[in-house]
């Protein structure tokens, strides 16, 4: 058994916090870019020239890269040989998140009750999934999810014949009703496969792979650059102001179904698509 | 062409704006969202006094990050203007002259816009560390309860936003997309 205070947690969620709230990752920034060469519409360039200007002065004074600094959403990969000690996992989680965005100068965006809708103060709970896997490491992923992208994601329930079309006009249709509300340019999330939750799983999983990656499976990184195709033909452009970066990305992840089902979920995530991971 | 704005605005001065245009904008606008826009709407309904004149203002639907010791404001950038539409129209019929948000607007605001010479701006929604520098001071107006959804008057200097909605029934989001849609 390999021991782990679970203290060391809290201050690495606490840094993970901040970190991912004020450094864009490469890979993004470096599809802004890329997306700043391939850009044809003059209005659409000027958005993209200031988001790169953006992270820079984000960057330079530690200011978050969006007003909207996110739902904390963990990734948690236990090895079945640790054991924590000092005490219960999720709860440093919840600490490491607390600190964080209050050192952070973060906005506290979770309401305890949908309905009621009272401010928790400090940013928790977190969202926390977890998988038990081999071994003695504890590997970490946060996704900080903006509201924007989220509260445009969908899920459908289609039937097995509708297959890779039905599929793909599931992802168009939601990213066409999205418009300019996720603030494009956006990465598109696909959860293909499984069963109803599983399929929204797998479409949040799809977003914190790093951009510039293709799925290993060869099917799937066909439909994936059909896809990106498809939805930068859309014309929505950067902002919804019109042209060719619609999205930087689309990522695709499936899992067995039911004979009967063919679930296909849709996560959008804006380009301040902020991941970070740490392995103890 | 970049054009600039100066509030209190004038009937020429929304006249002569065009959906797609750039615009800068220097001097004072207003800060609020849901919860400031509801108690603004029980005071008309009331028919009592607002904390603030709305005649000619701007206002922008923001609910900032935190500001830093020694610093006016924490990152700042739009917010989803859809949440706002429902109280949008009230607001305009008694004079703001401009809003500043992002995303789609309901057909009812669209034609309250044309109907009260107003336009609806969009400011770059994620680009909120930039349009923080542009933000020189900050006080409070109203609702110090609501956090950072009280009710503020920014001073802004060169303040980048694009015209999405003009007085004349234009909208960039149909424009643009109408543009660059590919259909294979
Ligand atoms: S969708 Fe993204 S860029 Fe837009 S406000 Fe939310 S977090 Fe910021």
């Amino acid at each position: 058994m390999r021991e782990i205070p679970v203290e060391r947690v809290s201050d690495v969620v606490e840094k993970m916090c901040i970190d991912s709230n004020i450094f864009l990752g490469q890979d993004v920034l470096k599809a802004i870019k890329r997306g700043l060469d391939l850009e044809e519409s003059p209005l659409g360039r000027d958005v993209l020239e200031q988001l790169v200007k953006n992270t820079e002065i984000a960057m330079n004074t530690k200011t978050p890269i969006c007003q909207d600094t996110g739902t904390a959403v963990f990734f948690l990969e236990i090895g079945q040989e640790v054991h924590f000690t000092g005490g219960y996992i999720e709860d440093a989680i919840n600490e490491g998140v607390a600190r964080g965005y209050e050192k952070g100068y973060l906005r506290k965006s979770i309401v305890l009750d949908p309905l009621r809708r009272v401010n928790t103060g400090d940013n928790t709970p977190a969202v926390i999934h977890t998988r038990l896997v081999p071994g003695d490491r504890v590997r970490i992923v946060l996704s900080a999810k903006g509201g924007g992208g989220e509260n445009m994601s969908a899920l459908k329930m289609l039937k097995p014949a509708d297959g890779e079309e039905g599929v793909i006009d599931f992802v168009l249709e939601t990213v066409e009703r999205a418009g300019p509300n996720p603030c494009p340019p956006i990465i598109v999330g696909v959860g293909v496969g499984g069963n109803f939750e599983q399929v929204a799983f797998l479409a949040k999983k799809a977003l914190i792979r790093k951009l510039g990656n293709p799925n290993p499976d060869e099917d799937l990184a066909r439909l994936e650059e059909i896809l990106l195709e498809k939805i930068n033909d859309l014309g929505i452009g950067p902002q919804g102001f019109g042209g060719r970066i619609t999205a930087l990305d689309v990522h695709v992840e499936k899992a067995p179904a039911h004979i009967a089902s063919l679930p296909v979920a849709v996560n959008i995530n804006c380009h301040v698509s902020r991941h970070l991971e740490t392995i103890i | 062409m970049t054009k600039t704005l100066c509030p209190p605005l004038a009937d020429k001065d929304v006249e002569n704006l065009k959906a797609g245009d750039r615009v800068l904008i220097s001097g004072i606008i207003y800060t609020a969202r849901d919860a400031a826009h509801k108690k603004l709407l029980e005071l008309m309904e009331r028919g009592e006094k607002l904390p603030l004149d709305l005649k000619g203002q701007i206002i922008y639907y923001v609910g900032p990050t935190p500001a830093r010791e020694g610093e006016v404001i924490g990152a700042a950038g739009p917010t989803t203007s859809s949440r706002m539409d429902k109280y949008t129209p009230p607001l305009l019929e008694r004079g703001v002259r401009a809003v500043i948000g992002k995303g789609l607007r309901s057909q009812d605001v669209k034609k309250s816009l044309k109907d009260n010479k107003s336009v609806y701006l969009v400011a770059v929604g994620g680009a909120a560390a930039l349009l923080k520098e542009k933000i020189v001071s900050s006080k409070l107006v109203a609702y110090e309860e609501l956090g950072p959804e009280a009710i503020r008057e920014l001073e802004v200097c060169d303040f980048p936003v694009f015209v999405a909605n003009d007085v004349h029934g234009n909208d960039i989001y149909e424009i643009g997309k109408r543009k660059y849609e590919r259909n294979r």
